[in-house]
């Protein structure tokens, strides 16, 4: 018994040493919100190239962490990190998939789509300033829709998330009493309402919740078939939460303007642009200790950008348009190795 | 040390004597070890969390804004401490009588094809992991629990009655009484079990001795049982409490999880696991070391109960 264990053992190791020894491992950690399509990607690229990647979905806190400590060869973080502290750690981030985030209510008597928010109101419900759901300022909004007379239920997520970030961030933007009180943060110190865990828990308090609003992820949204709202954009368009309307902010985003890629797609221009948009970004030091390792990284999303849309799209995530796959290939180059030179060619 | 050497007897068959030492060290290093990491936890707790709390001071304690955005960060704990208390308390008032019935009839009353099945279910219970609870508590007890208690409850309060207040929240199934009465679920089984073996221990002679004399069941459970095992079945109540006190996930599910004092028994809340659970993983700087502080308040708040138990037991055997 013991014998064919460790006589397992032994093949197990060499057989694993012997594969390190000719394919790369990638090792990455990070926000969780892109872990799954980064694992699809990981299986067909190893599948492809016999390049494996382990990926841990640890939060994007811990992916920032991870990379400045240089325990990983990147990190993953859904909160693009701030020009200046990119350089404060030698790091620079590029954006590999969009999402969105979707205010979704449980109103009976009212279907997906009907009820339209603004920016403006999305924030004085949250603060606690809208209380009813047959308020003038939403009725306003919404001739004709039969709005109950509803107390509002405010649900918002109760761990630090990359999807609380975005929409705090839009709030702040669009409300200035927002942007005075909790402002923008992964988590921030909600003035009503009751948090959920994940994305699951804020779509179960919702659910059981008649009159109650929460936001969720798009992904999360669309395979739930969740009531969501529509939502009044930059243009003053009513747009719907659909992958083409977050395809149109990231397409409208002026990427080559941002320096370190620093860019929340929040209310950008575009008639059909969904407002709460936001890329999620990865973490690489800009000098690699180990050239190779750089390579194999940059390889990676390489092969992922040329060959990955499908596999996003089907997990309903929303891929880069090709101009700002250029920009990022572009930024590359400033990536090198111990030696000065380009890891990536 | 001197009294064990004294009370050390003396043997008289040397096989296996020079074993002795060894197992004696073996025993020191285990106890000496767990007294080691108890230190280290709180030293690293200390060190972990004395940026916050050297900047909040008593603040951080009685203050009841917790607000994580880096441009404000206020760290106020009074909120979950209060909710950690409530909750656990809530929790054993309800659990403790269910336990002791438990027992009881399992001891005392159960036919004896039934003590075995009944018995391994209790035991079942309490290996339930605690995320399986709050799945549970989300997805089936809370909308049961809305429907029929909150929402009927809410409605028949009288208008400006304490019940209103009492009841006061949103009927949604979750907050500090659906926390609390999870908790309950949680730690019922833990009471159960360890109270029916301490009335196991309970010799025959002494329940038949009292059965004979004419007691009844009720008599012999109130006036010879529970006095025989009243040392052990505080400690089983404090091992209860201990992990009300700390527990995490199912909490977390059910609670609301709002750092503001809970105005109602359905109003949302937060304990200090629920929170450090919620907030570690994005937490850094200032945050992150809140966080730890908590958990330093936590291990004080779990010292002091146990502490508080020592004590009830001590003027107990006095009397």
């Amino acid at each position: 018994m013991l014998k064919t264990f460790v006589a397992a053992i032994t093949a197990t190791a060499v057989v694993a040493g012997g594969g390190v020894a000719a394919a790369a491992n990638i090792s990455g950690a990070g926000a969780t919100f892109p872990a799954p399509v980064y694992a699809k990607w990981a299986e067909s690229y190893k599948a492809q190239t016999n390049n494996a990647l382990n990926y841990q979905a640890i939060g994007s806190g811990g992916g920032k962490k991870q990379i400045i400590a240089n325990t990983v060869d990147f990190g993953a973080s859904d909160k693009p990190m701030k020009p200046d502290e990119l350089a404060a750690n030698g790091l620079q981030q590029f954006p590999t998939v969009i999402g969105g985030v979707v205010p979704v209510m449980n109103l009976p008597g009212v279907k997906a789509g009907q009820v339209r928010l603004t920016g403006d109101v999305l924030a004085d419900i949250y603060l606690g300033l809208i209380k009813k759901w047959n308020d003038p300022v939403i009725a306003s909004w919404n001739k004709g829709v039969p709005l109950p007379n509803l107390p509002i239920t405010v649900v918002h997520r109760s761990d630090g998330s990359g999807t609380s970030f975005l929409f705090t961030s839009y709030l702040t933007s669009e409300n200035p009493k927002w942007a005075a009180g909790p402002g923008a943060n992964d988590a921030v110190n909600w003035p009503v309402g009751l948090g959920g865990k994940g994305n699951d828990g804020v779509a179960a308090f919702v659910k059981q919740t008649p009159g109650s609003i929460g936001y969720v992820e798009y992904a999360y949204a669309k395979q739930n078939a969740m009531d969501y709202a529509v939502m009044r954009n930059k243009a003053g368009k009513w747009v719907l939460p659909t992958a083409a309307n977050f395809a149109a902010a990231a397409a409208g985003a002026k990427w080559n303007a941002a320096p370190g890629f620093y860019l929340l797609l929040l209310d950008q221009p575009g008639a059909s642009a969904w407002p709460i948009t936001g890329a999620t970004f990865i973490l690489v030091h800009s000098k690699q200790t180990n050239a190779q390792a750089g390579h194999d990284v940059l390889s990676f999303f390489d092969w992922a950008y040329k060959n990955g849309d499908a596999a996003a799209a089907a997990l309903d995530y929303v891929t880069l348009p090709e101009p700002v796959k250029a920009l990022v290939r572009k930024s590359w180059k400033t990536v090198v190795g111990p030696d000065g030179k380009p890891v990536y060619k | 040390m001197s009294i064990t050497v004294n009370a050390a007897p003396r043997r008289t068959t040397p096989r296996g004597f020079a074993f002795d030492p060894i197992f004696e060290i073996l025993c020191f290093t285990a106890a000496t070890t767990l007294l080691v990491a108890l230190g280290g936890v709180i030293v690293a707790l200390a060190i972990g969390g004395w940026p916050a709390l050297s900047k909040f001071g008593i603040g951080f304690v009685t203050g009841s804004t917790w607000d994580p955005n880096p441009d404000h960060e206020i760290y106020g704990a009074a909120g979950p401490i209060v909710g950690t208390l409530i909750t656990s308390a809530a929790a054993l008032l309800m659990a403790l009588p269910v336990a002791g019935g438990v027992a009881f009839f399992l001891v005392e009353l159960c036919p004896t094809p039934l003590r075995r099945p009944i018995g391994t279910a209790v035991e079942l219970l309490a290996g339930i992991p605690s995320i399986v609870y709050g799945m549970w508590g989300l997805f089936v007890f809370a909308p049961f629990f809305a429907a029929h208690v909150e929402t009927p409850l809410m409605a028949a309060a009288p208008t400006g009655s304490v019940w209103e207040t009492l009841f006061s929240g949103i009927p949604n199934g979750s907050g500090i009484l659906a926390a609390s009465i999870i908790l309950a679920v949680m730690i019922l089984p833990f009471m159960a079990a360890t109270l029916r073996e301490l009335l196991n221990t309970v010799p025959a002679q002494v329940r038949e001795s009292a059965y004979g004399l004419g007691a009844t069941t009720a008599e012999v459970v109130m006036s010879v049982t529970l006095p025989y095992v009243r040392r052990g079945a505080i400690g089983a109540v404090m091992l209860g409490l201990g992990r009300a006190l700390g527990e995490t996930m199912a909490v977390t599910f059910i609670i609301g999880n709002s750092h503001g004092f809970p105005k109602g028994l359905f109003d949302s809340g937060s304990t200090i696991a629920s929170t450090i659970a919620n907030e570690f993983n994005e937490a850094s700087g200032l945050q992150s070391s809140a966080l730890i502080a908590l958990g330093l308040v936590l291990f004080l708040i779990t010292f002091v109960v146990l502490a508080l138990a020592r004590l009830m037991l001590r003027n107990q055997a006095k009397v």
